[in-house]
């Protein structure tokens, strides 16, 4: 570090007004393991692939949906590290305005300072741009939201959402399969049915991870039996 | 004498049926000379919360101006305004993080919350916050107001009742402080209006 050869930033401009640095990483998002969310009038459910390297690996100790906070949770697709360091930045800001306002943090602004984060690593000398996209699912006084943050730092409420591996399938069968005034639980069904058009090999409750949150303000991963119960409801 | 006491003041808010009042007295002294008579301690940070600051009277202003700055970015990045609950424990925040070199003022802090129900609190110059459901007081002439608030206040009482009430308290308090007086602004705010009262006392 110090050395001049490394004191510009790696975003800099390309002529045709691109940041290629920014763009690479959204490829690095797109090989990534497909995640979806799907906002419903009384809750909000995001979704995962989880494959796992080999069948040795402890599937009970990989969480790739996590808690911001007991009423926000996300999810990601790229790089898996990436993803941890950013949960844990989102949470101590989370923390810190709670600390301040004694005031649950709403979604939004949440949202908004994680994406300052990201935007920060495209602009700063000697870093890199984050390697994921991520899902951010949360219930507060403004109701349910859904929003998508990328490695540039954009951010966008959705009705619906995918990432990943599978995008274009998985937002074409979004598209038709979504209605405004779904239910949590219908979404959750919708939600599985995406994930299963573009799973290679069969889908279980050990390959895929589901988190919701509805009216109670409570954000909650699903067990592997209550994955169960939705898969066997969706046959 | 202390610093607390330098400038001389009377803050009291009261809590009333579905509105509140907040009160100070008008005197700016220097020590025993009085400066000015006009001295504005009560401020509005939005159209349902109001802050009155009592204590060293260059704290004050520079206070105020430091809560309104964090209400106006607030409020431009959250689109809403702050909650009473809120805005007390921002008080409390920004008091302490000057803890060991405070600014000399007593906050007291008076709005309408969700639904429109009263909140107040008073806190110390280092952010120890004091919540009650009926009345508080700050200043020099804290100690006669406790005992003309507890006396004259009644739970739930209207707008018209509340403003008598606490302008009596007020002005029989500041009557006993030789720092504090020469009149009474008195606001007293329901959900839909604010009225805003200046009082002629004893000008001494």
């Amino acid at each position: 570090m110090g050395d001049s050869q490394y004191s510009f930033s790696l975003t800099t401009f390309s002529p045709s007004g691109k940041l290629v640095q920014i763009e690479h990483a959204l490829t690095a998002v797109g090989s990534g393991q497909t995640s979806l969310g799907l906002k419903a009038s009384n809750g909000v459910v995001i979704a995962t692939e989880k494959k796992l390297l080999s069948i040795l690996v402890d599937e009970a100790s990989v969480q790739k949906i996590q808690h911001l906070t007991p009423n926000i949770g996300t999810v990601y697709s790229g790089m898996g590290p990436d993803f941890r360091v950013l949960v844990r930045k989102s949470r101590k800001q989370a923390e810190q305005y709670l600390r301040l306002y004694k005031e649950p943090i709403p979604v939004t602004q949440l949202v908004r300072e994680t994406a300052t984060v990201m935007q920060e690593f495209t602009q700063s000398g000697g870093v890199r741009p984050f390697g994921v996209s991520l899902l951010v699912a949360g219930y507060d006084d403004k109701g349910p939201q859904l929003y998508q943050v990328d490695p540039s730092g954009s951010y966008f409420s959705w009705k619906a959402s995918a990432m990943g591996k599978n995008v274009s399938n998985a937002k074409t069968f979004l598209e038709k399969r979504y209605t405004e005034d779904m239910e949590l639980d219908d979404a959750i069904h919708t939600a599985i049915l995406t994930l299963k058009e573009g799973f290679e090999g069969e889908i279980s409750s050990k390959n895929i991870e589901i988190g919701k949150i509805g009216a109670d303000k409570v954000f909650r991963v699903l067990t592997p039996a209550e994955i169960d119960d939705y898969l066997a409801e969706v046959e | 004498m202390s610093i607390f006491e330098y400038n001389g003041s009377a803050v009291v808010a009261m809590v009333g049926k579905n509105c509140f009042a907040i009160a100070s007295d008008r005197r700016l002294g220097v020590q025993l000379q009085t400066i000015a008579t006009d001295f504005q301690r009560i401020s509005k940070i939005h159209d349902h919360l109001f802050i009155g600051l009592s204590g060293l009277a260059t704290d004050v202003q520079t206070l105020y101006q430091r809560l309104v700055f964090r209400h106006k970015l607030y409020q431009l990045r959250e689109e809403r305004d702050m909650k009473p609950e809120t805005f007390a424990s921002l008080v409390s925040a920004i008091l302490y993080e000057k803890r060991f070199g405070p600014y000399l003022c007593q906050p007291v802090i008076a709005g309408l919350g969700d639904d429109n129900k009263p909140f107040i609190c008073t806190m110390d110059s280092i952010g120890a916050k004091e919540l009650a459901k009926d009345f508080v007081v700050s200043g020099t002439a804290s100690e006669s107001l406790y005992g003309a608030c507890e006396a004259m206040f009644k739970p739930d009482m209207e707008a018209e009742e509340l403003f008598e009430t606490i302008s009596q308290a007020l002005l029989s308090s500041v009557d006993r402080d030789c720092l504090s007086g020469w009149g009474g602004h008195v606001y007293v705010v329901t959900p839909d209006e604010i009225k805003e009262k200046i009082l002629k006392g004893r000008m001494d």
